[in-house]
């Protein structure tokens, strides 16, 4: 992890480790805290922190890991999740909730419900899925701050 | 009602002890875990079998009172260690889910 912080606000980045389930949520834990510490209201923290573990839980089952940034300015928390995995065939069907492509150990755990995206929507106020089947899956979300 | 006075009434043993006045919200049952990060209420009282490391990193990104465990689920040493380390409060009993959960609102809802 490396943090900074310039005129464009605090930038944290994470690597999450490919099919390693007992540290998927790391990095949404540190961010968790790090938003605490910064005094952000607990509503916000909450959707950032569901969101980024979706997201996570997705690159360590689908994309063997990948990188994430987190922007956090006075009007957002931006998250980028990036991977250079299989991409996503049919990201319509893929937002459908229930709609799921996750194998059967990783079911067994108690994911792969075809909740991720959805959820991950829900949560945030704006989400874009760039994917290329070979090349990879970028997804983009923001969280706004509340109107204070 | 705290977890500590929610202990006191019901058959509940303490696995991990968290912050034990803490004031719960509302009972949550759900042992899928993706529905469970989407659904369950802060500062619920969660009632699971559902006992792996993922249910620690769910209950503490959505902000969860307490885990319990039902239906006499145990938890491996390593993930009591986790609980503990991170100050998650899981508790455990042999009861079934809906009896646990019912209990739980009985005690909330008397208040």
């Amino acid at each position: 992890m490396s943090d900074q912080t310039g005129s464009a606000g605090v930038v944290l980045k994470y690597t999450v480790s490919p099919d390693d389930f007992t540290r998927a949520g790391e990095a949404s834990s540190k961010v968790k805290n790090i938003l605490k510490q910064m005094g952000i209201s607990p509503d916000v923290i909450r959707k950032v922190s569901i969101a980024m573990y979706e997201g996570e839980i997705n690159m360590v089952i689908h994309a063997h890991g990948g990188e994430i940034t987190v922007t956090i300015t006075p009007q957002e928390v931006l998250m980028e999740l990036k991977d250079v995995g299989p991409g996503i065939e049919d990201v319509e069907k893929a937002m459908k909730a229930g709609y799921s492509t996750a194998p059967e150990q990783v079911r067994a755990l108690g994911f792969g419900a075809g909740m991720g995206l959805p959820n991950m929507q829900g949560c945030t106020d704006e989400m874009k899925v760039e994917t290329e089947l070979g090349v990879g899956t970028t997804i983009t979300m923001s969280v706004h701050m509340e109107d204070k | 009602m705290t977890i500590n006075e929610l202990i006191k009434q019901l058959p509940l043993t303490i696995i991990s002890e968290g912050d034990l006045s803490r004031e719960i919200s509302k009972v949550f049952c759900c042992d899928l875990l993706s529905v469970a990060m989407g659904k369950a209420p802060a500062d619920c009282a969660w009632v699971t079998v559902m006992g792996n490391v993922n249910t620690l990193a769910v209950a503490s990104l959505t902000d969860a009172a307490c885990v319990t465990l039902a239906e006499g689920t145990v938890l491996d040493e390593v993930v009591v260690e986790q609980a503990k380390t991170q100050g998650i409060t899981v508790l455990a009993t042999t009861e079934p889910v809906f009896d646990m959960a019912l209990q739980i609102h009985q005690k909330l809802t008397a208040e």
